[in-house]
């Protein structure tokens, strides 16, 4: 069966912390650091980095456009 | 596998529309006008009309739209972008030529430019932002507002028997025999937003067609105004706003939608 990886690239500094891409990833990858940009906000990252399979859904409803997603298709 | 080796140009598989501008928006953490502006440039940027399409931005936090939005925009007086969006249509027709207008801008002080301009048929775009209160001037009640709502003009809640009932303006204009298409949606969930995608999608075609007016609701939070935290804002939206302004389709190829 083909597996799939993905990956989520934030823009930290650009990042508003406001964690509407935290529910909309379906497998609970993203969470809000403790520590913040520059601008104040605990901006988001991967948690479980793992987990990704780069289905967008946490890109999508970003307000701000702060995430770029990647996807890998792997054989076996 | 590691993150280096999925982080690679030919393995990106979404990105910022690159017909967004670098600025930061301007908009609260959270805001849906985020979400909607990113909507419009992808469909724009997907359809190849960037060097053929206006945008007026309206009076309301989306003042700046033009400033985020990196193709011709024009900025009308508070409400007449519908007019100005006659004019522009008139005189360029075969320009794409859309407004972005909030509920105080739209449906308040722009109301009979709104009407007007779609019962003329005017061949535009009207991407109207309903978050149920004026936003960029401290959150007061706005024709829009639900009963019982508290705003900062009504903080006991909006009473219909002084303050007369909201308006659902997307159901109002949909009556009129000039508009093509009228939809409701909303962009705070992974599937919203793709369904709001192909309404856009839609009315890009449908002015493309020669058709009418397409009229495109999005209800979004004012998170900031409603004194709430963005995801709880989005919750409040489901229970609250959707009950009275339900999400679909209202009218499609100029025939009302039964449902
Ligand atoms: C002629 C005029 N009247 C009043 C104002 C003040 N004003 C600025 S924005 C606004 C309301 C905007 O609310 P809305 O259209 O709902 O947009 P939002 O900020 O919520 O996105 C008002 C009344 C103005 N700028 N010009
Ligand atoms: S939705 Fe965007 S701006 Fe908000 S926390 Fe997530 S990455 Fe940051
Ligand atoms: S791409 Fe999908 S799985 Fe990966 S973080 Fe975003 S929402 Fe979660
Ligand atoms: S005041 Fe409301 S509508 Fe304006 S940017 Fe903030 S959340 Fe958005």
């Amino acid at each position: 069966m083909a597996k799939v990886r993905g990956a989520i690239v934030v823009d930290v500094e650009k990042c508003k912390g406001c964690g509407v891409c935290v529910p909309a990833c379906p497998q609970e990858v993203i969470s809000l650091a403790k520590e913040v940009n520059g601008k104040g906000y605990h901006y988001a990252y991967m948690n479980k980095p793992e987990d990704c399979i780069g289905c967008a859904n946490c890109a999508i409803v970003c307000p701000d456009g702060v995430i770029s997603v990647y996807k890998v298709k792997l054989d076996n | 596998m590691d993150f280096k080796d999925i982080i690679k140009p030919e393995n990106l598989v979404y990105r910022r529309s690159s017909l967004l501008t670098d600025k930061p928006f301007s908009y609260c953490p959270g805001c849906g006008h985020g979400t909607i502006h990113r909507l419009i440039m992808e469909v724009v940027e997907e359809l190849g009309i960037q060097e053929i399409t206006v945008g007026i931005a309206p009076v309301g936090c989306s003042v700046l739209a033009y400033e985020f939005m990196n193709m011709d925009m024009q900025q009308a007086a508070h409400g007449r972008a519908p007019a100005l969006a006659t004019a522009l249509k008139r005189l360029m027709p075969d320009k794409y030529i859309f407004t972005y207008q909030g509920d105080g801008d739209l449906a308040a002080i722009g109301t009979a430019e709104t009407i007007h301009a779609c019962n003329r048929g005017e061949n535009i775009i009207i991407f109207f932002v309903n978050n149920g209160i004026y936003g960029m001037t401290g959150g007061q009640m706005a024709p829009t507002t639900l009963p019982g709502m508290p705003a900062s003009t009504c903080p006991f809640g909006r009473d219909v028997n002084i303050m007369g009932n909201p308006l659902k303006i997307t159901e109002l204009v949909a009556q009129l025999p000039g508009v093509h298409f009228a939809t409701r949606q909303s962009v705070h969930t992974p599937r919203n937003v793709r369904r709001a995608k192909k309404a856009i999608q839609m009315a890009f075609e449908v002015q493309k067609n020669k058709k009418g007016t397409s009229f495109v609701e999005f209800v979004s939070n004012c998170n900031s105004g409603w004194k709430l935290s963005p995801v709880a804002a989005n919750e409040w939206m489901e229970q609250h706003m959707f009950p009275f302004y339900p999400l679909g389709d209202i009218k499609v190829d100029g025939n009302l939608v039964t449902k």
